[in-house]
C-alpha cells in the first residue's frame, strides 16, 4: 500500500511542479526526494516507486500528447534523435529518462532518511 | 551508517540532472538538453498540436485602440477585420508571431550577422560577411528615413507591439519547437528587425554580385577581356525583352563618362580574388509575372499572375492573410517580419513582382597606407577611414571581434583578416545600394490601398531595392508593368569586375530617374510579362548589367504562349503557371542533332539518343527524355569548357548555357570547341557532342537501373526546413518543371507562391504555396499545401467582407482581440 501511495505521490507532485514552466524542468527531483524521505521504505522499493511514478507520468503525458497529435511530431523527433522514426521508442525513452531521475531522486531521499534516523 | 550510498545516489542524481540539462556533442552537431527536450510538460511534446485543435480564442492585450476580429478559414488563413489600420497591423504582428515566431526571428538573426549566437562558432564567417556587407547600417538608414514618415512608422511599431504582445503571452513551455531544439529563447521584437528582414530580401535578390563580380574578374584575368567578352557575351540573340523590341526610348538624361584609364586599369588583367562563395544567394532567385488585358480574356476583365521563385523552405517565407479596415481591404502573401501584404490584390487592383536582376553592388580595390587600414589613397591624397568594431557573440564561446574599415567607397569586405588567402592581400570595399536604406515598405503600404494605375505608379516609384518588375492589373481594365528600383547609370561593363578604388572616375555617377525606368501600359498585344530577362533591347540608353544576371528562356516561352492564347480563363492561367514545356530543349535538341554523328555510337548510347529523340519536350514527372537531355547537355558543357577551365587556379563561373546554344544555332565558329589538352587533334563540335553522349551514357544507365531516370526522381525536389533537418523537411516531391521552364521548380528552389487574380467585381483569385500557415512542425498545418502545390492545384481564395465571412461555411474559427 505504501508503495502504491508513493508511486501516486511521485507522479502527482512531479506533475504539479511541472505546471510551472518558468521553473527548471527537473524540479520534480526535489519532490521525489521528499516523497521518499517521508514514506519510509527500503531503498530499492523507494527507487522503483520514484521510477514508476515519474516514468508513468512522463510516458503517460507523452502518450496522450502523441495520440492527439497522430504521431506527427514524435515521428519527426524520433529521426532527429536517432530512434529510427519510432514514436513508441520515443515515448519509452521519455518515460525512462523521467523514471531514472525520479528513481534516483527517491533513492537519495530514502538514504537521507535512513541516515538521519540512525 | 548509509552515508556512502547517500553520497553516491545524491551524486548520481545530480550528475544525471546535469548531463540531461546540457547539450551534448554528437558528431558535428549538438543535442538539445535532453531532459528538458523530452520533458512532457516543458519540452517538445508541448508542441505536438492536437489534430482537432480549435483556434478559437478571446485574446486580451495591451495597445489596441479598438476591438479586432479575426476569422480563420479552414486552411488557417486569417481574415483580419479591424476598425483602424494600426490595429490591423498589430494583429498581423500577433498572428505572425503566433504561427511563425521562430522563423521571423531566425531570419533577422541571419540578416544582422548574429547566427553564431544561436548555432555556435561554425557560422562566424557568415556573420562577418553580413556585417561587413553593411546589413545593419542599411537597416538603420531605413529606420532614419522612416522618421520622416510617421504613418508608416506607426504601422511598423504597431506591428512590433503585436509581435511583442504575443511573446509576452507565451508560456515558456509553449515556445516554438526550434527554440527548444537549439536551446535559446525569443527576444523582444523591434522595428529594426522589420527593416533587417527587408535588407535580407535585398541581399537575397541583389547580393549575387558579392560573388559573381569576383568570379567575372577572375575569368577576365584568365581569358583576357577580348575572349571573355565573347564567352560571357552580353548579346542574347533570342532575347524577348520585358518591354517589346522596337519600343522607343527617350535619350538618357544622366550622361555617364567612361573613365579614361579603363583599358589599362579595368579591362586589363588585374589582381584576382577567390570569393568566399558560400554566402552567395541562389543564382536561380527569379520569378514570373504577367497581366492579361480584357481583350484576351473570356470575361473581358484582366487576369494577373505572379509566382516568385525562391529557395523552397519550411516554414515558408510567405504567410497568407486578408487585412480589412475602413481604409482598405487587401489579400495576399505577407512576410512574417513585416506588416502589410507584399504580393496580392485589393478590391480594385492586383500586383505581382519579379526580380529585375540589375547590378546594384560593386567592389572597389582600396589601397591602404598600412595594415591598420586607418588611411586609404583616394584622389591623390590619404583619406581617413572609420574603423568599426563588430562584436559577434558566439554560443558557448567568447565573443569574436571583427575590425571593419569603412571608406567613402563602402565598407571593406575582403582584407587581410577576412579571406586573406583568396584576396591576395588586397582590400575590397563593397558599395551596395541597399546600404543606403530604403522606404520600400511604403510601396506595399500604398499598393495595398491603390485604386487605379496612377496609385500603382506613385506607390512603386518609392521603390529602390531590390529592383523589381511590378506587374499590375485593375478591375477598371488597365494592365501595366514597370521595372522599378534605384538603378545606377553605368557605362558599358561598369561594375561587372572589381573596379579601381583610387580615384573618383570609377564611382557611381548618378542614378537613373524613376521616370526613365522601363515601363509599358496597355500594350497592343494585350499582355505584359516578365521572367527576369533583360528588360529592354539594346536601344535602351543605359547599360543593364552583365547578361549572366538575366535568364533568357522563361521570358521567351511565356510570351510565345500568351501571344497564342485568346479567351483566357483563370484555369488557363493556372495551367500556364504550372506548364512544363522546355523551350530551351526545344531549341537545343535540333542543335545537338545537327552535330551528332550517330554512326560512332554503340547500342547503349543509341538507346539514350532514342529517348531524347522521342521525348515530347516536356519536363513532366515521368519523362525520361527530360533527364537524358539534361545529362547530355551538362556533359556537353564539360566537353566544351572543362579543358579551358582546367588550369584556372581560382573558382571561375562557367559561361551561361545560352552562350553555347546560340553559337551552335548560328553555325558560326564555336569558341573553344577544340580540346586544348589534345594538341595534335583539332576537335570539332561533332566530337564534343559525341563525347558528351559517351560520357553521359554510363550515368544514365546507372540511374535507369536505380529507377531514377524519370525526371521527377532525377530532379528530386525537396522543401527544406531552414535548419536543413531532413525529418522536418519534405523530400522527394513528385513535381516536374525546372530551369528555363515556366514551372521553374528545381531541386530546392522554385515557385514559392503561385497566385492568379481575375479582376472581376469582387475579385476571383487562386493561390497555393509550398508550405503551410503554421510554422510548427508538430502541426498538421505545417506543410498542408505542399501536396496541392506539387500537383499544380490551387485554392480558391476567400476574399470576403466581414458579414459574408461570418456566414461562410469555410470559416472555422474566430479570434477576438480586445484591449485590457
Amino acid at each position: 500500500m505504501k508503495f502504491i501511495v508513493a508511486i501516486v505521490l511521485h507522479g502527482f507532485l512531479a506533475f504539479a511542479v511541472g505546471l510551472y514552466s518558468q521553473f527548471p524542468w527537473w524540479l520534480f527531483v526535489g519532490t521525489s526526494g521528499i516523497v521518499a524521505f517521508f514514506i519510509m521504505d527500503s531503498p530499492a522499493k523507494s527507487f522503483f516507486a520514484g521510477f514508476l511514478g515519474v516514468g508513468a507520468l512522463w510516458s503517460g503525458l507523452a502518450f496522450g500528447k502523441d495520440l492527439a497529435n497522430a504521431h506527427l511530431l514524435s515521428s519527426k523527433v524520433a529521426q532527429i534523435l536517432p530512434l529510427g522514426g519510432s514514436y513508441i521508442a520515443l515515448i519509452v525513452v521519455t518515460g525512462v529518462v523521467g523514471g531514472l531521475l525520479g528513481g534516483f531522486a527517491a533513492l537519495t531521499g530514502a538514504y537521507f532518511r535512513s541516515k538521519s534516523t540512525k | 551508517m548509509r552515508i556512502v550510498p547517500l553520497i553516491i545516489s545524491a551524486a548520481l542524481t545530480t550528475g544525471l540532472v546535469a548531463v540531461l540539462n546540457t547539450p551534448l556533442s554528437v558528431g558535428k552537431t549538438k543535442t538539445p538538453r535532453l531532459g528538458y527536450f523530452l520533458s512532457p510538460q516543458q519540452g517538445f511534446w508541448q508542441n505536438a498540436e492536437p489534430e482537432n485543435k480549435s483556434f478559437d480564442a478571446n485574446i486580451v492585450v495591451d495597445g489596441l485602440q479598438d476591438k479586432v476580429e479575426v476569422l480563420m478559414d479552414e486552411r488557417l488563413v486569417p481574415h483580419i477585420y479591424a476598425n483602424n489600420d494600426n490595429d490591423a497591423y498589430y494583429t498581423q504582428g500577433f498572428l505572425h508571431a503566433k504561427f511563425r515566431l521562430w522563423q521571423m526571428e531566425f531570419q533577422t538573426y541571419v540578416a544582422a550577422g548574429r547566427l553564431s549566437e544561436i548555432v555556435g562558432p561554425d557560422r562566424i564567417a557568415t556573420d562577418r560577411f553580413f556585417r561587413r556587407l553593411g546589413m545593419l547600417e542599411g537597416a538603420e538608414a531605413t529606420m532614419k528615413k522612416m522618421a520622416n514618415n510617421p504613418t508608416l512608422q506607426a504601422a511598423v511599431s504597431a506591428y512590433a507591439n503585436g509581435v511583442n504582445a504575443y511573446i509576452k503571452s507565451l508560456q515558456p513551455s509553449q515556445i516554438p519547437f526550434e527554440y527548444k531544439l537549439l536551446d535559446y529563447k525569443p527576444e523582444a521584437w523591434t522595428p529594426i528587425k522589420t527593416y533587417l528582414f527587408f535588407m535580407f530580401m535585398s541581399y537575397d535578390l541583389t547580393g549575387r554580385g558579392t560573388t559573381t563580380d569576383l568570379q567575372m574578374t577572375n575569368s577576365k584575368n584568365y581569358f583576357g577581356y577580348e575572349d571573355f567578352n565573347k564567352l560571357y557575351t552580353n548579346v542574347q540573340d533570342s532575347l524577348d525583352p520585358i518591354i517589346p523590341k522596337g519600343t522607343e526610348y527617350e535619350k538618357a538624361s544622366v550622361a555617364v563618362i567612361t573613365p579614361a584609364s579603363q583599358d589599362s586599369l579595368y579591362f586589363a588583367k588585374t589582381g584576382s580574388v577567390a570569393p568566399n562563395g558560400s554566402e552567395a544567394p541562389d543564382k536561380n532567385n527569379g520569378s514570373n509575372n504577367w497581366a492579361i488585358a480584357g481583350t484576351k480574356t473570356k470575361s473581358g476583365k484582366p487576369i494577373l499572375a505572379s509566382d516568385p521563385h525562391l529557395g523552397l523552405n519550411l516554414p515558408s517565407l510567405w504567410y497568407e492573410v486578408q487585412i480589412t479596415t475602413p481604409t482598405h481591404s487587401t489579400y495576399g502573401a505577407s512576410f512574417p517580419g513585416s506588416p502589410a501584404v507584399i504580393i496580392g490584390f485589393n478590391d480594385s487592383i492586383a500586383w505581382g513582382v519579379t526580380n529585375a536582376g540589375r547590378d546594384v553592388l560593386d567592389y572597389y580595390d582600396i589601397k591602404f597606407k598600412d595594415s591598420t587600414m586607418g588611411e586609404y589613397w583616394f584622389n591623390g591624397a590619404w583619406q581617413k577611414s572609420v574603423i568599426k568594431e563588430e562584436i559577434i557573440k558566439v554560443k558557448g564561446q567568447a565573443d569574436s571581434v571583427d575590425r571593419v574599415a569603412i571608406t567613402a567607397l563602402g565598407p571593406v569586405m575582403y582584407d587581410k583578416s577576412y579571406n586573406a588567402n583568396g584576396s591576395d592581400g588586397r582590400c575590397l570595399a563593397v558599395r551596395w545600394i541597399a546600404q543606403d536604406g530604403s522606404s520600400g515598405l511604403q510601396t506595399f503600404y500604398e499598393l495595398n490601398r491603390a485604386k487605379n494605375f496612377d496609385d500603382y505608379l506613385s506607390a512603386i516609384n518609392h521603390w529602390t531595392c531590390p529592383g523589381q518588375n511590378f506587374a499590375f492589373a485593375s478591375v477598371s481594365g488597365d494592365i501595366a508593368i514597370k521595372q522599378q528600383g534605384a538603378f545606377v547609370a553605368r557605362w558599358n561593363r561598369q561594375g561587372d569586375f572589381i573596379m579601381p578604388g583610387q580615384d573618383s572616375s570609377y564611382l557611381w555617377q548618378g542614378m537613373i530617374p524613376a521616370s526613365e525606368n522601363p515601363m509599358i501600359k496597355n500594350p497592343e498585344r494585350g499582355f505584359v510579362s516578365s521572367a527576369n530577362q533583360m528588360s529592354t533591347d539594346s536601344t535602351y540608353p543605359y547599360y543593364l548589367g552583365a547578361a549572366n544576371a538575366f535568364p533568357l528562356y522563361r521570358g521567351i516561352i511565356i510570351n510565345k504562349k500568351l501571344n497564342a492564347m485568346f479567351g483566357i480563363t483563370p484555369a488557363d492561367v493556372q495551367a500556364l503557371q504550372t506548364n512544363n514545356d522546355n523551350i530551351f530543349a526545344e531549341m537545343a535538341r535540333p542543335a545537338l542533332f545537327k552535330f551528332l554523328n550517330e554512326a560512332t555510337l554503340n547500342a547503349a548510347e543509341k538507346k539514350y539518343v532514342g529517348y531524347l529523340r522521342s521525348w515530347n519536350l516536356r519536363n513532366d514527372v515521368n519523362e525520361k527524355g527530360a533527364s537524358v537531355f539534361r545529362d547530355i547537355w551538362d556533359s556537353l558543357k564539360v566537353a566544351v569548357w572543362a579543358d579551358e577551365f582546367k588550369n584556372a587556379k581560382l573558382p571561375l563561373q562557367w559561361p551561361e548555357e545560352f552562350a553555347l546554344l546560340e553559337q551552335m544555332l548560328k553555325d558560326s565558329v564555336i569558341l573553344f570547341q577544340d580540346n586544348i589538352t589534345t594538341p595534335n587533334v583539332r576537335e570539332t563540335m561533332v566530337d564534343a557532342v559525341t563525347e558528351a553522349i559517351k560520357k553521359a551514357t554510363p550515368q544514365l544507365q546507372q540511374m535507369e537501373k536505380e529507377g531514377k531516370l524519370a525526371w521527377g526522381a532525377y530532379k528530386d525536389t525537396r522543401v527544406s526546413h531552414l535548419l536543413k533537418i531532413p525529418s522536418l523537411s519534405r523530400l522527394h516531391l513528385p513535381i516536374g518543371g525546372g530551369e528555363h521552364i515556366i514551372n521553374a521548380t528545381k531541386d530546392n528552389h522554385g515557385p514559392s507562391w503561385r497566385m492568379v487574380v481575375h479582376l472581376v467585381d469582387g475579385i476571383e483569385a487562386y493561390c497555393v504555396y509550398p508550405g503551410g500557415q503554421n510554422g510548427n512542425p508538430g502541426s498538421k498545418y505545417y506543410d498542408s499545401f505542399i501536396d496541392s502545390w506539387a500537383a499544380g492545384k490551387y485554392y480558391r481564395i476567400l476574399f470576403l467582407p466581414k458579414e459574408a465571412a461570418n456566414q461562410n461555411s469555410q470559416i472555422k474559427w474566430r479570434l477576438t482581440f480586445t484591449n485590457s
